[in-house]
């Protein structure tokens, strides 16, 4: 790590990218709670009161207390589920499950697609069409359709549920590059570059591609929060996460049976969690792409 | 324009070929598919029937071929849980699905064109501003999760309509309906309302801006000019104008709101085929599985289809581009 | 209303903007008349204020617009006293307005009958079959072949100088004493243009009908109009009977626009053109407007000049008439 030189004043496009981002409060309000969720699933085994899977710590005898009833052992804030878990730390652990499928989708989608776009768009032709008939075969079918199909193909897991939610989203990120690549692409340090006879691969990846990240950013904001939500939603229907690695949609599932009764609070709290989680992120987004975007900049 | 339809007929087949392909990937390789397709209850001389009648001896791509021509026929296999071809059950379901899902495409209408345009007319308000971010919240927040809030509020707080179910139906032509008697209706309300919600944000964003485009248009300053009253102007010249977009679209959505439906109904119990495929996937009734995924895939092959003949008669510059 | 006043008097109209960049006056103390059956060019470059001017007569100026003085006498009614029911009552009844392009003014998705009869029940209470009956015989007074068919068409299936008649037909619907008529032949073939002309010139006289056609065009108001108003950044700069004014300009403004516009007598000659640019209404230089772009300009032009009253009963807003007037 070297000490940076730059004077404190100087306004580097990083700074400014800072400054106008942080115009909108709601979206600073919006990253503070995502940033705060991050930190939470990360650190859930420390800092939640119970470990809700390990068995040794759960007392049957708990199940279904109101939020704030006390335990032989500690406070429940937000109740407990049937098996007499503590919601709150169910809550954090479920968090880390979703928002980690969420992330490792959204990554392996976005390089999959990224490069296929990017591909698409540098050699043009027969591999372009090729790979944009695909992109937009899958996206004429509904994301859950897609998503459905895969899964009850493949059978159940976290990497079934990864596989699906890649597969659903990469189509959206080719046809992101592709669009930028292609623009980019007509300029002329392409053509210099082309010229030196510099190779296609690193044309492509030191050149192209960074001229195109800011798009792909915004739309990867934004498909964070799709992937997340659509997991919770297959999970929901039984048929995402395995109940070892619950995830939040898993959570509200299990609390489901118990609405109609009255016992509200184990579907309505994690439903909360993941309300905040996807609104944070969608604050977030919008916000990148009113900064990101070149056309809105004065 | 034969050979434009004749490309996209090719081309519908060979998705069609490779989803029946993946289907049947799924279903036959993973997996026995003696112990998958056949009902473990079933005796030995009925077992070995099935593994003949299907063909599960024969070599992958032979299973293959008679797995489609089966297929071809009408013929997607019996349902283990309740004994009778697949898709007669599909069948049987459908209706439920098909009613949900019109509800829910009227209501897009009927919610969306008003709000929509009220936003649009009366964008800088706070009311106008209050529709556009709930339009955002629409799109963005889970299908089931809206439709577990009505649960909690409309049925266990307030108590004022059926969380799940079908409640009373009257027959129309054989197909029972519930939207005639008050409680089918009632039941009827909320899943088709949860399942509209994100066809309602669509409207909205639609009809916002095609009534801000319209408002700056000439023949819109010339009506007021022929001295017509706000609401004539509103109720007529702009509506007329932004209604052709908004039933193109939601033409375009009927299929996928059949899908989506597939979450709604496993909320509020609602008896049509997506809660079929849940309760399938879950009980391992394969065959159930495979009927309703080629069903809808196709469904969705032919809308494409149609919508790509359509448009290529209304705009000829997309048939020059397709023939290139 | 009194039969002795005009039909239309602006008196010092003024209208202007609000916009973020600042307020813009895009039209400033104008006034003119228009006699029963007259008809009255309105000239001027495009962003002079004339087509704002058509608007504020008819209340039809939008936000953040506004008409912030001066007074718009109809028949001797002051309309900017009138609440927006009351300015709805009389548009398209006694004031019609017909816009500059025919694909633009009609409603693409509603039959023209429809239009048609809507402007009728809007401010008569009548059957929508009599108001069919008057819908076809106005299509027929502008000269629309088979009225009956095309009374079941659309608006794409008209040509653009057929669809400029039919929003003349809508115009003279409800027999309005006085018809703005903005550039209603600029996007229209020579030909066409002529025809419509000759035909409006015709109807109004009939019908005694007064007209305010607005143009750049100064060779249409030459054979159309009875009296010309100039209008140059938002003011009137001169303003008399049409023969008046284009035989001895002036306004050194007038002059440039009538050296401009070629003609036969002047075959071979080069055209004369106005130098410079029409400046921006957001700044305006100080003084008389088009003091940067005028051959005559003097250091006394820095203040601006007052319209002054010639002999002729024209008036004209130049110091130089100004002060030819004084020494008379």
């Amino acid at each position: 790590m070297t000490v940076t030189t730059t004077p404190p004043k100087a306004i580097t496009p990083f700074r400014r990218f800072v400054e106008d981002f942080a115009e909108k409060r709601l979206a600073v309000a919006g990253l503070f709670v995502f940033v705060a969720l991050v930190l939470a699933a990360i650190f859930a085994p420390w800092i939640t009161p119970q470990n809700p899977y390990d068995l040794t710590q759960i007392d049957f005898m708990d199940g279904r207390l109101a939020p704030g009833s006390s335990g032989a052992t500690m406070t429940f804030w937000l109740g407990t589920d049937d098996q007499g878990r503590d919601l709150l730390s169910g809550i954090f652990y479920g968090l880390r499950t979703s928002l980690s499928v969420g992330a490792i989708s959204t990554v392996i989608a976005l390089v999959i697609g990224g490069s296929l776009g990017l591909i698409g768009a540098y050699f043009g032709g027969k591999i372009d069409t090729i790979i944009m008939r695909i992109a937009d075969l899958q996206l004429s079918f509904p994301a859950i359709l897609i998503a459905l199909i895969l899964v009850s193909a493949l059978g159940q897991g976290i990497d079934k549920i990864i596989i699906a939610l890649v597969a659903v989203q990469w189509a959206y990120y080719a046809r992101t590059i592709r669009s930028t690549a292609l623009v980019e692409r007509r300029k002329e340090y392409i053509e210099a570059a082309t010229c030196l006879a510099i190779s296609h691969r690193r044309i492509v990846f030191k050149h192209l591609m960074p001229n195109c990240t800011p798009p792909l950013i915004v739309v990867g904001t934004v498909q964070v929060a799709h992937a997340i939500s659509l997991e919770a939603t297959l999970s929901f229907l039984g048929i995402g996460v395995p109940i070892t690695e619950p995830s939040l949609g898993l959570l509200i599932k299990n609390g489901f049976d118990y609405m109609l009764s009255g016992d509200y609070w184990v579907s309505f709290y994690p439903g909360l969690a993941l309300l905040i989680t996807i609104v944070s992120i969608n604050l977030v987004g919008d916000q990148l792409r009113d900064v990101l975007n070149p056309r809105l900049q004065k | 324009m034969l050979a434009f339809t004749i490309r996209r007929l090719s081309q519908s087949v060979i998705v069609l070929f490779v989803m029946s392909v993946i289907v049947f990937a799924g279903v036959f390789a993973i997996g026995n598919p003696v112990d998958i397709l056949i009902n473990p209850e079933a005796d030995i001389a009925e077992q070995e029937e099935t593994i003949r009648r299907l063909g599960l001896d024969k070599p992958m791509w032979a299973q293959y071929g008679v797995f489609m021509s089966n297929a071809l026929q009408g013929d997607l296999g019996n349902s283990f849980v309740h004994n009778i071809p697949a898709l007669e059950i599909i069948a049987t379901r459908l209706p439920a699905t098909l009613e949900l899902a019109f509800l829910a495409v009227g209501f897009a209408i009927i919610l969306g064109v008003p709000l929509g345009m009220y936003a649009g007319l009366k964008d800088d308000t706070f009311i106008g501003k209050a529709i556009m971010t709930g339009s955002i919240l629409g799109f963005s927040l889970p299908t089931f999760w809206v439709g577990l809030i009505f649960i909690m509020l409309f049925s266990v707080s307030l108590g004022w309509l059926p969380a799940s179910g079908r409640g009373e139906t009257v027959d129309i032509f054989g197909v029972p309906v519930s939207f005639l008697t008050w409680d089918g209706f009632s039941h009827l309300f909320l899943p088709a309302l949860n399942l509209a919600l994100f066809k309602i944000s669509l409207v909205i964003r639609l009809a916002r801006s095609g009534t801000k485009e319209v408002l700056l248009q000439d023949y819109i300053k010339f009506a007021r000019a022929k001295g017509l009253s706000n609401t004539r102007i509103v109720g007529v010249h702009v509506l007329k104008n932004i209604l052709i977009p908004v039933i193109t679209v939601l033409g375009l959505e009927l299929g996928n709101v059949i899908a989506f439906a597939v979450v709604t109904e496993t909320v509020f119990a609602w008896p049509g085929i997506g809660k079929l495929l849940i309760d399938s996937i879950s009980n391992l009734d394969r065959p159930v599985v495979v009927a309703y995924l080629l069903m809808t895939v196709t469904m969705f092959i032919l809308i494409n289809f149609v919508v790509d003949i359509l448009y290529s008669i209304l705009d000829p510059r997309v048939r020059l581009e397709g023939s290139k | 209303m009194s039969s002795s006043s005009p039909t239309l008097q602006v008196e010092n109209l003024q209208t202007q903007f609000f916009t973020k960049a600042g307020v813009v006056t895009a039209v400033d103390d104008v006034s003119f008349t228009v006699n029963r059956g007259e008809v009255l060019g309105l000239v001027g470059e495009s962003g002079s204020g004339k087509t704002v001017t058509g608007f504020s007569i008819l209340g039809l100026v939008d936000h953040p617009g506004k008409v912030t003085g001066g007074k718009i006498l109809f028949n001797g009614e002051d309309l900017t006293t009138y609440s927006e029911n009351q300015y709805r009552a009389i548009r398209g009844s006694r004031i019609s307005m017909v816009f500059q392009d025919p694909m633009m003014t009609l409603n693409p998705v509603l039959r023209v009958d429809t239009q048609m009869v809507e402007a009728i029940r809007a401010h008569e209470k009548i059957s929508k079959a009599d108001a069919l009956v008057r819908a076809r015989d106005a299509l027929g007074q502008v000269g629309i072949p088979s009225p009956d068919e095309r009374l079941k068409s659309y608006p794409h299936q008209f040509s653009g100088g057929m669809r400029q008649r039919v929003a003349f037909a809508i115009a003279l619907l409800n027999k309005p004493d006085l018809i703005i008529a903005d550039e209603p032949t600029t996007a229209l073939d020579v030909t066409i243009q002529a025809q419509i002309l000759f035909e409006t010139q015709k109807l109004c006289r009939e019908t005694g009908t007064s007209l305010v056609w607005i143009t750049h065009d100064l060779t249409v108001v030459a054979g159309l109009a009875d009296n010309i108003c100039v209008m140059y950044a938002g003011k009137v700069v001169e303003t008399g009977k049409i023969d008046d004014v284009l035989d001895d300009p002036k306004h050194p403004y007038t002059e440039g626009l009538i050296g401009s516009v070629p003609s036969r007598n002047k075959r071979g000659q080069p055209l004369t053109q106005i130098p410079g640019m029409t400046p921006s209404l957001l700044n305006l230089p100080k003084g008389c407007p088009f003091q940067k772009r005028c051959q005559y300009a003097a250091p006394q032009c820095e203040v601006s000049p007052k319209i002054t009253k010639c002999e002729d009963g024209r008036l004209v807003r130049c110091h130089r008439v100004e002060e030819a007037m004084a020494h008379a």
